[in-house]
Formats: structure tokens, C-alpha cells, sequence
């Protein structure tokens, strides 16, 4: 058990360094300089160029430009290149930003799909199955921009309320309920839309394991000795489906910085996923860089996580 | 006695005769696949999105196209579908090629139908050549891990690359020449070790022979630890950061989404690679002194092409979607030239005076992609051994 642990750590270190250097690669070798974003402004001289290239290190070769880089990532130093505020603070705050509408999905996502697939499996080939299958495929199909305008246009046709945004503009001196009301329904639409995908593969997903485990000798068993129908699925079979999901809760934690760019930029919600779109579209190597990083850390996270949780719910499991 | 069913009395008979199947394997595929219906319609839909995709390929392409998906009328904008136009305000070459504006103008007054035909091929080639090139890497990487997994990389390997490597860096550094020539150097070296065999001298192995003829790690720890590696990065902001910093072009779209969704069909056909190895026709024709390529390619891909074929199948449906999602952010193909996306993104302005600029593009891409996904869910179904021996 400690060994896998160790090994598996030094293995995802390793997986990281190699991340590390590869997105370093792509950013620094791709055509385009940071200071050449705007190369028509009058205030960037020649001189301020330079300023700024000594300033970031750009002039010096790639792999002393690596070492800095992370150099500073390790020690919190790291300042955005467009604004030279510090990118964990600006992370942080973005992040405060995204976590509802993260949370929020995870919840829909989860409560919907569980009960959706499992009526799918025990009434496995009825109407109901064939059209949640054919409604998740629907889901996963529909573009996630396409969806959000054809929400927008219901919601606002329908509830007359505003959606766009964290919050209604100008809403200073608003009694507490409707100020709640309003945080809800902007949260609403962008929640919904980050988990349409999940439900309709999580649904899937939860059917096909329950699928599984009802055609196993001891369902049939529980059956046969005349236990009502609830305590054999309930009871007998979807205890012994959940245990593949115990581990999908260290999977979900790289939703944590990814943060839909597309979505959050319809919504105009102040997250992650924008953060990191304006900071593509500025050059700004340090932002990328530090999300890029970030977010392989927590993938790698989650997969151990996820196999340790794995390590300790099924005891079959032996390392 | 029992009584014996008619079938396998009739089987009894033909006993004598070389053991052929009723069906071939393709028939008894299709009679499988012909049976779930939504897959067969995604099948229709499928083909037929392909016709009109090369019809608007043929329609709005040239210099003088017969549907201008370019052509601006100001004085025309935002007509809902199916309005007519206001022809004593059109020059002759301006008015419609049916008569009437199909699916809308848009707030150009452009017409929305030529422009939705155009963008269904450039939704088609990215589709296409996005997970030819991904099937094509996948293929490769699982088929050598699969294959060769059990050889080790040796340490004349390592430094050959690592040659190459600094040949690469001093290129792109400036030194043009010397940089290729070092490049050129180390590739030569690598595959020179390649198919260099361990020499079976009979004397002292000198030191320098024995440190560089040293295994390291196995082909496939190193290939598999490079599909672990691409798994970390987060896949459409990969994308994003890469197209963003590439000049505009619908083919790097194309290449990068390629570059960054193999590693599904690597592994699966690095683990069929595994259990079909082990087979005994592998055996049989190595035996006969087939070689590896000829193994690999002959003998062993067809058997491991359908889970493939399953992943490429949904693998379009989602490229198609990055294209359509980076065309809305406004990235790929530059602006006079219409994507679905780009269309959906230029409408998002007017969604309640013009919602046909949101629903056209909208609903084309849900039903493209959605018979592309519910074809490969039906390969999937009627390629599965275990229900084919059910039917």
C-alpha cells in the first residue's frame, strides 16, 4: 500500500515535469511575441520593448526562461504580464467566481442522473429507457452555445427576469429575498448548461453499471426468493453498481479550474474559463502557464484520488 | 431418441462439405445494424449531410458562384426565412438564386442559405481529416506499444534523440544550417541504432559498447506514459491557446485537434494489440516468417480496427463541435468565409429579432453531430461480438 502510494507520487511527478516543459514549448515556440500584441500603439517604443523583455526574462535563452518561470510559480511570485498583479491572487479570485457554478452543476449532475439511470435499467428496452437514451444523446449532440441561447431566449420570454451576468446591474438598495432571487436566476442558466453534458454521460454510465450488476447470479437469487422488487434493486443491486462512482469523485476535481470558456463568456461570468480566454488572447504567457499547470496537477490529483478511493472501498483490490 | 431440430439435421448433411459461413461477416453486420433504427437514421442523415456539403462546396465556391454566400444587401437585412425580396431594389445579380430568401438574411443581408452550404463543408473536412490524423497517430502509437512493448528503449536510442532534440533547439535558437545538420545527425544515429542488432561478439564487450547497449524503460512505459502525459493537459484550452497563437486557418484547426485526441484510439488498439498477440494465428504466421510490418499491418490491424472505427465515428461528431465552438469564439477559419459557428456568433446579437440566426446554424450542428453519434453508438452495438452470437 505505502509503496503504490510512493511510486504512484514519483510517477505523477514525473508525468508533471514533462507537462511542465511541453506547455512551456508550445507557448514559447508558437509564432507571435507577448510584446508584439499591440504593435500600433504609439506608447510601445522600441525602448519599453525592451523594458519589457528584460523585465520578464524574454531575452535570455528558452531554458533559463523555464527555470524562472517556475522558479517563481513555486515561490507565489508570479505576476501577470498584462497587469503585473500577482496570478495566484487573480486565480483565487476567479475561482471564487466559478466555484458556484462548478458546485452547482456537480449537484445537478449527480442527483439527476442517478435516479434517470436507474429507472432506465430496471425497466431496461420500455419507453422510458429508449427515451432518456435517445434525450442524453440529444444532450451530448447539442452545442453548448446553441443551448445557451435557446435557454436565454425561454427564460427571458417566459420569467421576464435578466440572466445575463453575476448579478443585475444597479441593484444598490434591494431587500435581501430579492437580491437571493436575483443571484439565483442568473446562476441558474450557466449551472444547467455546465451539466447537461455530465447528466447525460453520467446517466449512461449509472445505467450500464446497474445493467451489469442485475444480471448477476446473486439479483437473480434475491428474485427467486421472493424479496419485493425495491430491496432487490435498492438494496441487492445498486449497492454493488455504486462502487465505480466512489472513485468518480476524484475525477471531478479538475472541473475545478476548468470552468467553461465558451459558456462563462456568454454569461459574461467572471471566471476561470474567462480569465484564461483573455489571457490567450493578451499573450499572457504567465496566466496560461499557471492554469495549464494547475489544472494537470489536479488531474493527476484526481486519478489518485481516485485510485486510492478505489483501494479502499473494494477489498477484492490488492497492490 | 430425442428428437434432433431440423437446422441441425441440414448441418448434419453438408458435414462433407468445406465448413463455408451462411453470411459473411459484413452481411451478418449489416443484418445487425439494419435492425437499430436511430443508428440507420443517423446513417441517412449522415449521407445526406454529405451530399450537401459537396453540393455547397460546388454551389459557393469560384469566382462567380452560383449562391454568393459574400454577397452584402444592406437594404435587406434580417428577412426572416422564406420572405421574398424586394426585387426592384436588387440589381439582377444580387436577387436570389431560388427566389426567395430559404433560411433568412442575416443582419448583412446575406443570404443565410449559401452561407449555412458553404459552412457544411468546412464542418465536414474538419470532421474528417481532425480524426483521420488522430486515427492515424492513435494507430501508430498503440499498434508500436502493443507490438514492440516488450523491447527496451536502449541508451543509444536516448542519446541519438537527445542529439536530434538539441539539432531541433539550435534551429529554432537561429543556426539554420548547423542546427539541421545536427538534426539530420541524430536522426540518422537513431535509426541507425534502430536496426543496429546487439553484436555477438565473442571477445570483451568494451565498456562504452555495454553502457550505450544498457535498457532503460520498456516502448510501452515510455508511449503510455506520453498518452498519460497529453491526458493532463485540458484539452479544449490546449486548443484554444494553440489556434489563438497560430496564424488563422481552418487546417491548423484540423492538425491540432488531430494532435490532441489520439490517445483514445492509442489505447485501444494498443489493448487489442495485447490480446491478439498472444493468438495463435500471430503465432502461426510468424512462424511462416512473416515479417513484423506485414504481422502488424495484415494480419493484426483488421482484427483490431472496430473499437477504432467506434471511437472515430463519435470522435468526428466531437470535432465537429470544437470547430463550431472555436468558430463562435471567433478563431479558425477568417471572417468572409462562413462557418456554422460564426454564423451562430454573428446572430448573437439580434437573438430576439432574429432567432433563425441562432436556431439554423443551431439545430444543423445538433443533428449532424447527433447522427454521427448515434451511427457509431449502432457500429458499436452491431460490431460487438457477444450480441452478434445473440441474434
Amino acid at each position: 500500500m505505502l509503496s503504490f502510494i510512493g511510486r504512484s507520487i514519483m510517477q505523477k511527478i514525473i508525468t508533471l515535469f514533462f507537462v511542465s516543459v511541453v506547455s512551456f514549448l508550445i507557448i514559447h515556440l508558437a509564432p507571435g511575441e507577448p510584446s508584439q500584441v499591440d504593435p500600433l500603439n504609439p506608447k510601445f517604443t522600441p525602448e519599453m520593448v525592451e523594458r519589457f523583455q528584460k523585465a520578464f526574462h524574454l531575452d535570455e535563452p528558452l531554458h533559463v526562461q523555464y527555470l524562472y518561470f517556475y522558479r517563481d510559480l513555486f515561490t507565489g511570485k508570479t505576476v501577470s504580464w498584462k497587469d503585473n498583479q500577482s496570478v495566484l491572487w487573480k486565480i483565487w479570485e476567479r475561482f471564487l467566481n466559478s466555484l458556484p457554478l462548478f458546485v452547482v452543476g456537480t449537484l445537478i449532475t449527480w442527483t439527476l442522473s442517478f435516479p434517470v439511470g436507474i429507472r432506465a435499467a430496471i425497466f431496461r428496452g420500455g419507453l422510458y429507457d429508449r427515451s432518456t437514451t435517445f434525450f442524453s444523446y440529444l444532450l451530448i449532440s447539442i452545442p453548448g452555445f446553441f443551448f445557451a441561447y435557446v435557454l436565454i431566449i425561454f427564460v427571458v420570454n417566459t420569467f421576464h427576469v435578466p440572466v445575463i451576468g453575476m448579478e443585475t446591474f444597479g441593484l444598490g438598495e434591494a431587500t435581501w429575498p430579492n437580491a437571493l432571487m436575483d443571484r439565483v436566476w442568473h446562476l441558474l442558466l450557466p449551472s444547467v448548461l455546465g451539466a447537461t453534458g455530465g447528466i447525460a454521460v453520467l446517466s449512461r454510465y449509472v445505467r450500464g453499471q446497474m445493467l451489469e450488476v442485475e444480471g448477476q447470479d446473486y439479483v437473480r437469487t434475491a428474485k427467486a426468493k421472493g424479496l419485493p422488487p425495491e430491496q432487490v434493486h435498492y438494496k441487492h443491486a445498486l449497492r454493488n453498481a455504486l462502487l465505480p462512482f466512489v472513485t468518480m469523485f476524484g475525477l471531478i476535481l479538475p472541473g475545478l479550474i476548468g470552468g467553461s470558456v465558451i459558456i462563462e463568456s456568454i454569461f459574461s461570468w467572471p471566471g476561470m474559463g474567462r480569465m484564461a480566454y483573455e489571457a490567450i488572447l493578451a499573450r499572457d504567457y504567465a496566466v496560461i502557464l499557471t492554469v495549464n499547470f494547475m489544472s494537470a496537477v489536479l488531474v493527476l490529483a484526481g486519478t489518485f484520488v481516485s485510485d486510492l478511493l478505489y483501494l479502499v472501498v473494494d477489498p477484492r483490490i490488492r497492490l | 431418441m430425442t428428437k434432433v431440430p431440423p437446422d441441425l439435421l441440414s448441418g448434419d448433411r453438408s458435414m462433407g462439405a468445406p465448413l463455408v459461413p451462411k453470411q459473411t461477416r459484413a452481411q451478418a453486420f449489416w443484418q445487425l445494424f439494419r435492425q437499430n433504427r436511430l443508428a440507420m437514421a443517423g446513417l441517412m442523415i449522415f449521407v445526406v449531410f454529405f451530399f450537401v456539403a459537396l453540393t455547397g462546396l460546388v454551389l459557393t465556391s469560384g469566382r462567380a458562384p452560383f449562391l454568393d454566400p459574400a454577397q452584402v444587401r444592406l437594404q435587406e437585412k434580417l428577412r426572416p426565412p422564406l420572405s421574398n425580396p424586394h426585387l426592384e431594389s436588387l440589381t439582377p445579380e444580387e436577387a436570389p438564386l431560388l427566389g426567395v430568401y430559404v433560411l433568412g438574411t442575416d443582419d448583412l443581408g446575406r443570404d443565410v442559405f449559401a452561407r449555412m452550404l458553404q459552412g457544411a463543408w468546412v464542418s465536414l473536412t474538419v470532421g474528417f481529416v481532425a480524426v483521420g490524423i488522430s486515427v492515424f497517430i492513435g494507430i501508430f502509437m498503440g499498434g508500436i506499444a502493443g507490438f514492440f512493448g516488450e523491447s527496451h528503449v536502449r541508451v543509444d536510442h536516448l542519446l541519438s534523440i537527445l542529439i536530434a532534440c538539441t539539432g531541433a533547439g539550435v534551429m529554432a535558437g537561429g543556426g539554420l544550417i548547423s542546427g539541421t545538420v545536427i538534426l539530420l545527425l541524430g536522426l540518422g544515429l537513431f535509426a541507425y541504432a534502430l536496426f543496429r542488432r546487439k553484436a555477438a561478439t565473442t571477445g570483451p564487450v568494451p565498456v562504452w559498447l555495454r553502457a550505450l547497449n544498457r535498457e532503460t524503460l520498456s516502448v510501452d512505459t515510455v508511449i503510455m506514459r506520453l498518452v498519460d502525459i497529453m491526458l493532463c493537459f485540458p484539452s479544449f484550452f490546449l486548443i484554444l491557446t494553440v489556434v489563438a497563437l497560430l496564424p488563422a486557418s481552418i487546417y491548423n484547426i484540423m492538425i491540432v485537434i488531430g494532435l490532441t485526441s489520439w490517445m483514445g484510439a492509442a489505447r485501444f488498439v494498443r489493448a487489442e494489440f495485447l490480446s491478439l498477440r498472444e493468438q495463435d494465428f500471430v503465432t502461426a504466421a510468424r512462424a511462416l516468417g512473416v515479417g513484423s510490418f506485414r504481422i502488424i499491418f495484415r494480419h493484426m490491424m483488421p482484427n483490431a480496427m472496430a473499437p477504432v472505427l467506434v471511437s472515430a465515428t463519435i470522435g468526428i461528431a466531437s470535432a465537429i463541435l470544437t470547430e463550431a465552438g472555436l468558430s463562435f469564439l471567433g478563431f479558425g477559419v477568417p471572417p468572409p468565409h462562413a462557418t456554422w459557428g460564426n454564423i451562430l456568433s454573428d446572430g448573437k446579437g439580434f437573438i430576439f429579432d432574429a432567432p433563425w440566426l441562432t436556431f439554423v446554424p443551431g439545430l444543423a450542428i445538433l443533428v449532424v453531430v447527433l447522427s454521427f453519434n448515434l451511427f457509431g453508438e449502432g457500429l458499436r452495438d452491431a460490431l460487438n461480438p457477444k450480441l452478434r452470437e445473440r441474434s
